[in-house]
């Protein structure tokens, strides 16, 4: 299975490895620094590099790098998965995860990663497990710590790692019990030019923060069960009640989780709700370019839109932009030539828009294709 | 707390330490402390100095400072294995995390130093019998990832010896090492497999899944190993961790392809034609509809796809994939397309995970096209996808591509050729012609598209134009005079060296078609010949012969010259042609001999009719991995793969994964045998049973659930009581066992023993499974029951560390440490929860009578009646059904289940119980009060009666808001105040015996139809009335049994036939009414 992990900076250094067999040198990730170099972005480098004796198997997260490195045949999913729960493990404990909070906590990384891994295979990676295995860090804890001289090893196997919910620990006890649901919806859709809908789906997520003492057992039951076709659930959720009664019945693990995810595919109607008129038109008359973008509201039921940003990533022969809003911030990243436009929320009266000059190398190339914009 | 002199004592002799010299003073830790001081780092002679005196201080918040810098060290890759003697001698420490830190450091340099590492063995020894499971665990982890050979034989008892270990945890420990120590040390095969092959055996969820890890590391070809636990893997995986469900998925699909027989061999048409009504409402079809759709698919086939599919909705995409392998590569033809939906939604996960999928998903599409065509849009590229998922998305498109959906293909790709990323815009074009040369219909649409590319501002997509349409135009070059010529003229402007050699290599093969251009395109070429790069260069000269053969007269002078610069080129490929084709075309240079006999059929070597490319997907040849393998990825065989075997043509004996009972009683619900082996086999099945009646004893028993935490725990701990109780009993009879010092669960001897049975006679496996808990009905039958109840439980309770009167004294004391986990778990998880809970009535009726155990009903009842109607109550609607469960409230109680509906248009608020009865021993157990229904919307209840063994209709009032009242009446019919049980037939003889005169009511009828088999009427009197089977030796009667719910009374049914259409009915029961009653019922219901 997994044989070794690097955790790689974006400048190429590897800052921190650790070994489950017998030690692979670091010089296994030249491999990788080899096709870094090709990829023309991070995002480009291949998952699996397979290398003459290792599988170098990465993921990309927080503008890390996390490369392990295995050496029989193993599904490439589960080691990218493994990854995954391993950053999104490091962001549970530590709130963030990027270099240098994982260099100052080192150690519990460390910790971390030995749990969760034996001899290559999963061991605990319920996060449940891990925190009464190895105790988060906080402020009032190293205080109590150097106190009491405590450590933030637990010495006691968790109760959680025997039961049949591993995700839960015991003996929870809260003075407040709360529980918080947090509806998150996603909606990708490609619009073309002329503004008509090419292919609009919805990805939603219920996140939940359950602070409830002992052992509850709740259901949550919809309105419209019917809408959620393609679920997927916390391993918490009684899969066969879902099926015969369409509600989530479930023992919640203590803390922050993904209780479900859904999607809405591509065969039904999603409703988008704003649009963009725009013009854009680079190259006029050896000035540079005109832009102007404005956008609106569109089947909203009577609600209000917030935050609403706005990217375009511009060609490379764009110098500067000289754009005046009627509402919001625009930003715009010479290195990167990634306009942002953050609107924030939409006035039905006073639909927002952006307008002005776009000054372009001279002497570049002409531009073959207008940029695509993305609405967030 | 830590004492100098043990520390002296356990440093023994150990290297040089600076400590021995002289004993650490206070004022030498004072300066040690402070890690700042960065004069000592530098110097590179002592650089580890204070880290040692750090180490061998007294303190442990010292000790445990310069563990966590060490760490540091080699978490950053750095080299500190010079401290090893002085952090070896720490593993004794008391401090937890000192201890895991100098654990850490150890396995990291035990392989570089092998002598100091043997000195902390003993510790680790002595850990391994510490009464901590956790401490115990962690020693044989760090026992065995020591990569020293000479531990060997001490690592390999530890694991036996673990792998006996009464802590589950512990021994899946055990199942983590023995992978360690086979890499180690190989020749230990054969006795490590045998210890795994024990691990296999085990029951708990957490051993599982890394035993099978293990095996497939150890031994992957020992695939009988796995006969006998199949059917318990199968049914074990939805409550697995999902990394165990991976390994055990895709360990299991290389057992299906080797142990069943193909699927899609026969009626492959039917299969074609059933495709798409069923897919739409896959959910609701049931088992037996399912066995009808593929009737040659062999149970345990079915099983494992059925147990396996619930997984599809796991949330960790190696599980989803791992399954939508499984479908790929054993199911049936008609059911695999159930994994596309969910492989979709992987699409919008992490860019890593997506990249894994459609790289799947784009070697399924070459095969099974009809299986994603629904979701092509999904396939669509977004512009922040980034350039190789773009790629794999492309190539899915056009995979996807058929005549319906070719159109909207094209439009995206249209659009893709304007993109900024020019390998995807590359990629797109490549794309158009592979769809053009696909579907004929779109072919010539296509190829104007991609001729009206060539006019395109770009070089890049002008060039990549040009290489497809060469392409294209070999399929049928007859008609596209216009666009030689125009792709001639590019010669001029084109400068990528692939295009340009394509428009060369057409003008050659199609030049009688563009006589004039042709010779003058090959006088330019002759002109830049030096400055080409090799590839025209080639091309050059393969238009110089061509045109040579075909039109000497006006280039033979041109083609010589080309083949003269060609001679002294620089690169030897280009030379070797020119020699080559100059001794074919122009022999006479060499020798006055006149034309040869290869320059004779010059022309038809050359100008030889070609057969056009057929452009194919370059997944197509992935076919022979295992999806979603390392070595599917990247095509080529990975270290260490496992081939998937192909379907034998006949299936393997499937007698070998019988483990106790037949898999036909399995398969049929309600016969009698299934009944009454009420062991562990039997409760699995129903776990992953889809039928509906038992999806309402589990809402009932998660309703339970929700009401009181309290009782549920009380009575599982008095359970266990008992079951300790019981094994005791149990063990001490058994006195062949082996020198197992721990009894984990009731189950596990039992399963022992009757493996050892089955060996010796595996034919007759059911009858000596039925004998088999017969025989043994005394001592296990009072906890074979709960326990069928609570599959759920189980883990929970097997990890119940249950000692042996002669076990030690260790793991007696082991028993405080553990007792969190007693705690009663019952929650179920993905699969487990349709099992209905154990329930108070249970315990109390084996105090009543020992020997009658309480059954769960075998079948529910669908048929509901209306309690309100929506007419009387403006709008609401309650119906009810009675599920046969006991209620939690009270075993006297029936639970009926109530669904509200509101017909009306409004809402609904505060729906709850008002007055209820309180005299004749009635009471009722109200509903969860419902605070709102929405107009249209329906809700679930439950509701608990106690009829006081009467069938009175109940009274009582429902209030909706805080004005409307409405009266109703709960309606029971007879069959539902009396509760299933169990006893055995000389039990049931003479209770009957007990009840006669005038608690015997006896009935004759004749069928109207006769019945060929008694048994077949046991269904029908089982929806009638919450009967019990009882075992039977003689085959023209049958025997039931029940309770009363609120007194218990026995109510015994029998039923003889004389012969197959007269029928006599007795029933048997205290309470005259009752009996007088079911009779009545039990006679209408047999009569139509």
């Amino acid at each position: 299975m997994i044989h070794s992990l690097f955790i790689i900076n974006p400048s190429g250094d590897v800052f921190m490895e650790k070994h489950w067999k017998s030690v692979i040198s670091r010089s296994v990730c030249d491999y990788f620094f080899d096709h870094q170099r090709k990829a023309s972005s991070p995002e480009d480098i291949p998952p699996v590099i397979a290398t003459p004796h290792h599988y170098l198997i990465s993921v990309y997260r927080s503008s890390m790098f996390f490369v392990a490195v295995c050496t029989t045949e193993v599904a490439p999913l589960f080691v990218v998965e493994f990854l995954h729960r391993v950053v999104d493990t490091f962001e549970d404990y530590f709130s963030e995860c990027t270099e240098s909070i994982i260099k100052e906590h080192y150690v519990v990384v460390y910790e971390l990663l030995d749990e969760m891994l034996d001899n290559g295979f999963p061991l605990a990676t319920e996060s449940n497990i891990l925190k009464e295995l190895i105790k988060p860090p906080n402020i009032l804890r190293t205080i109590a710590n150097t106190v009491t001289g405590k450590s933030n090893v637990s010495s006691t196997l968790p109760s959680g790692q025997l039961s049949n919910i591993p995700w839960r620990r015991t003996g929870v006890k809260y003075t407040n019990n709360e529980a918080y649901f947090d509806m998150i919806e996603e909606v990708d859709a490609i619009i073309d030019k002329s503004g008509s809908t090419v292919c609009a789906e919805i990805q939603g997520y219920i996140d939940c923060c359950i602070k409830l003492s002992g052992m509850p057992d709740l259901s949550l039951s919809f309105v419209n069960p019917r809408l959620f076709d393609d679920v997927s659930f916390h391993p918490c959720v009684r899969f066969k009640r879902w099926e015969s009664e369409r509600v989530l019945s479930f023992i919640p693990p203590d803390g922050n989780f993904r209780l479900m995810s859904y999607h809405i595919g591509s065969q039904s109607i999603v409703a988008i709700p704003v649009y963009v008129r725009h013009s854009l038109c680079l190259r006029e008359s050896g000035s540079g370019g005109r832009l102007d973008i404005t956008l609106g509201p569109k089947q909203t039921l009577g609600r209000t839109i917030e935050n609403v940003v706005l990217e375009i990533p511009m060609p490379k022969s764009v110098l500067n932009c000289g754009l005046v809003t009627n509402q919001g911030k625009y930003t715009f990243d010479p290195v990167s030539k990634l306009l942002v436009w953050e609107v924030g929320r939409i006035d039905v009266t006073k639909l927002p828009n952006i307008r002005g000059t776009i000054s372009l190398q001279s002497g570049s190339p002409p531009v073959e294709a207008n940029p695509s914009i993305n609405v967030s | 707390m830590y004492a100098p002199g043990v520390n002296s004592s356990t440093t023994l002799s150990s290297s040089s330490s600076y400590n021995n010299d002289r004993p650490p003073s206070a004022e030498a830790v004072e300066v040690a402390t402070d890690p700042a001081s960065g004069g000592f780092f530098n110097s590179d002679y002592k650089k580890h100095d204070d880290l040692k005196q750090m180490l061998d201080s007294n303190k442990d918040n010292l000790k445990l400072e310069a563990m966590k810098r060490i760490i540091g060290m080699v978490a950053k890759g750095r080299e500190a294995s010079d401290l090893f003697p002085a952090v070896v001698k720490n593993v004794v420490s008391k401090n937890i995390e000192v201890k895991k830190l100098v654990y850490v450091y150890l396995v990291r340099y035990a392989e570089e130093q092998q002598d100091l590492a043997l000195l902390s063995i003993s510790t680790f020894q002595r850990a391994l019998k510490d009464p901590n499971q956790l401490i115990r665990a962690s020693a044989l982890r760090v026992l065995s990832s020591i990569r020293v050979t000479m531990i060997v034989p001490i690592v390999m008892l530890a694991i036996k010896d673990a792998a006996a270990d009464m802590s589950p945890y512990v021994r899946k420990t055990a199942a983590h090492a023995i992978p360690k120590l086979y890499s180690l040390d190989q020749d230990q095969k054969e006795e490590l497999i045998q210890v795994l092959e024990k691990l296999l055996y085990d029951k708990t969820t957490l051993v599982v899944g890394s035993a099978v890890m293990a095996f497939e590391e150890v031994c992957p070809e020992r695939i009988d190993l796995i006969h006998k636990n199949f059917r318990k893997l199968c049914s074990l995986l939805v409550d697995v961790d999902e990394w165990g469900q991976v390994v055990i998925i895709n360990m299991l699909t290389r057992y299906a392809r080797s142990q069943f027989t193909d699927p899609n061999l026969q009626d492959v048409d039917e299969d074609e034609e059933s495709k798409r009504p069923f897919y739409e409402d896959e959910n609701e079809v049931d088992e037996e509809q399912q066995e009808k759709r593929a009737p040659t698919l062999d149970p345990d086939h079915r099983l494992l796809l059925r147990s396996a599919k619930p997984l599809l909705q796991s949330r960790n995409a190696a599980v989803v994939l791992s399954v939508a392998q499984l479908y790929h590569h054993t199911a049936p033809r008609s059911e695999v397309h159930q994994v596309a939906k969910a492989m979709i939604r992987l699409l919008r996960s992490h860019r890593e995970v997506q990249d894994i999928v459609l790289t799947s998903i784009a070697a399924t599409a070459t095969r099974r096209k009809v299986m994603f065509e629904p979701f092509l849009k999904s396939f669509f590229v977004r512009s922040s996808d980034a350039t190789h998922i773009k790629l794999l998305k492309l190539e899915i498109l056009t995979s996807l591509a058929t005549e319906s959906s070719v159109g909207i293909i094209l439009r995206e790709l249209q659009t893709y050729v304007a993109a900024h990323d020019p390998p995807f815009v590359a990629a797109a074009i490549q794309a158009i012609g592979r769809c053009a040369s696909n579907i004929k219909e779109v072919t010539d649409t296509c190829l104007n598209g991609l001729v009206s590319l060539l006019s395109n501002k770009d070089q890049a997509v002008v060039a990549e134009s040009v290489v497809v349409i060469k392409k294209l135009l070999q399929t049928q070059p007859s008609a596209h005079r216009e666009i030689i010529i125009q792709m001639a003229k590019l010669v001029d402007s084109v400068t990528v060296p692939q295009a340009r050699a394509s428009i060369l290599w057409l003008l050659g093969e199609y030049s009688e078609r563009v006589p004039k251009i042709a010779p003058d395109v090959l006088r330019k070429m002759a002109k830049t010949f030096t400055s080409e790069e090799d590839i025209v260069k080639l091309q050059v000269m393969t238009l110089a012969v061509k045109l040579c053969l075909t039109n000497p007269k006006q280039t033979k002078l041109l083609c010589q010259y080309v083949l003269q610069l060609a001679k002294y080129d620089q690169n030897y490929d280009l030379r070797d042609r020119a020699r080559f084709l100059r001794h074919i075309i122009f022999p006479a240079d060499a020798e006055s001999g006149g034309p040869t006999r290869l320059s004779k059929q010059a022309k038809k070597i050359f100008l030889a009719p070609k057969p056009a490319p057929v452009p194919e997907s370059h997944f197509k040849d992935r076919e022979q991995f295992q999806l979603g393998s390392l070595s599917h990825y990247i095509n080529t065989k990975a270290n260490g793969y496992q081939e998937l075997p192909p379907f034998p043509l006949e299936a393997p004996d499937p007698k070998a994964r019988d483990v106790e009972t037949e898999p036909q009683v399995m398969e049929q619900a309600p016969l009698f045998t299934a009944k009454k082996v009420s062991s562990k086999k039997d409760s699995k099945f129903y776990s992953d049973t889809e039928s509906p009646d038992e999806s309402e004893e589990d809402e009932n028993s998660s309703d339970e659930d929700d009401d009181d935490d309290e009782e549920e725990e009380d009575s599982s701990s008095d359970k266990d009581e008992e079951e300790d109780d019981n094994e005791d009993e149990e063990s001490s009879g058994l006195e062949e066992k082996l020198p197992k010092k721990v009894v984990k669960s009731n189950a596990k001897p039992k399963s022992d023993e009757e493996e050892e049975e089955d060996e010796s006679d595996e034919d007759d496996s059911s009858s000596e499974s039925v004998s088999d808990s017969d025989s043994e009905d005394e001592s296990s039958e009072p906890s074979s029951v709960p326990k069928k109840q609570t599959r759920n439980a189980k883990p929970a309770k097997e990890s119940t560390p249950v000692v042996k009167p002669k076990s030690n004294l260790d793991l007696l004391l082991d028993l405080d440490d553990v007792s969190p986990a007693f705690t009663p778990i019952m929650t179920p998880s993905l699969g487990g929860f349709l099992t209905p809970m154990s329930t108070p009535s249970s315990q109390v009726k084996t105090q009543l009578f020992p020997d009658i155990q309480p059954a769960s009903a075998v079948i529910s009842p669908n048929t509901t009646s209306e309690l309100l109607n929506k007419i009387n109550s403006s709008g609401l609607e309650i119906k009810y059904r009675f599920t046969r469960s006991p209620h939690l409230y009270s075993p006297s109680m029936a639970s009926a289940e109530l669904t509200f509906h509101n017909h009306g248009p409004d809402e609904l608020t505060d729906i709850r119980v008002g007055e209820k009865p309180t005299s004749g021993g009635v009471s009722i157990h109200d509903f969860a009060p419902i605070p709102s229904l929405s107009p249209g919307s329906s809700l679930m209840g439950t509701i608990g009666v106690d009829f006081a063994d009467s069938t009175q209709p109940v009274n009582f009032e429902i209030k909706i808001g805080s004005d409307r009242t409405y009266p109703v009446a709960l309606k029971v019919p007879v069959g539902e105040v009396i509760r299933a049980v169990t006893m055995s037939e000389e039990l049931f003889l003479k209770q009957q015996g007990g009840l006669r005169g005038m608690n015997e009511n006896t009935a004759k009828l004749s069928l109207t139809k006769p019945c060929s088999d008694l048994k077949s009427l046991t269904n029908k009197i089982l929806t009638v009335a919450n009967l019990g089977v009882i075992p039977n030796s003689d085959s023209s009667t049958l025997r039931f049994a029940a309770q009363t719910l609120s007194s218990k009374s026995t109510v015994l049914v029998s039923l003889l036939s004389s012969d197959n259409q007269n029928l006599t009915i007795t029933v048997n029961c205290e309470k005259m009414v009752i009996g007088s009653m079911l009779i009545t019922q039990l006679k209408a219901c047999l009569a139509d």
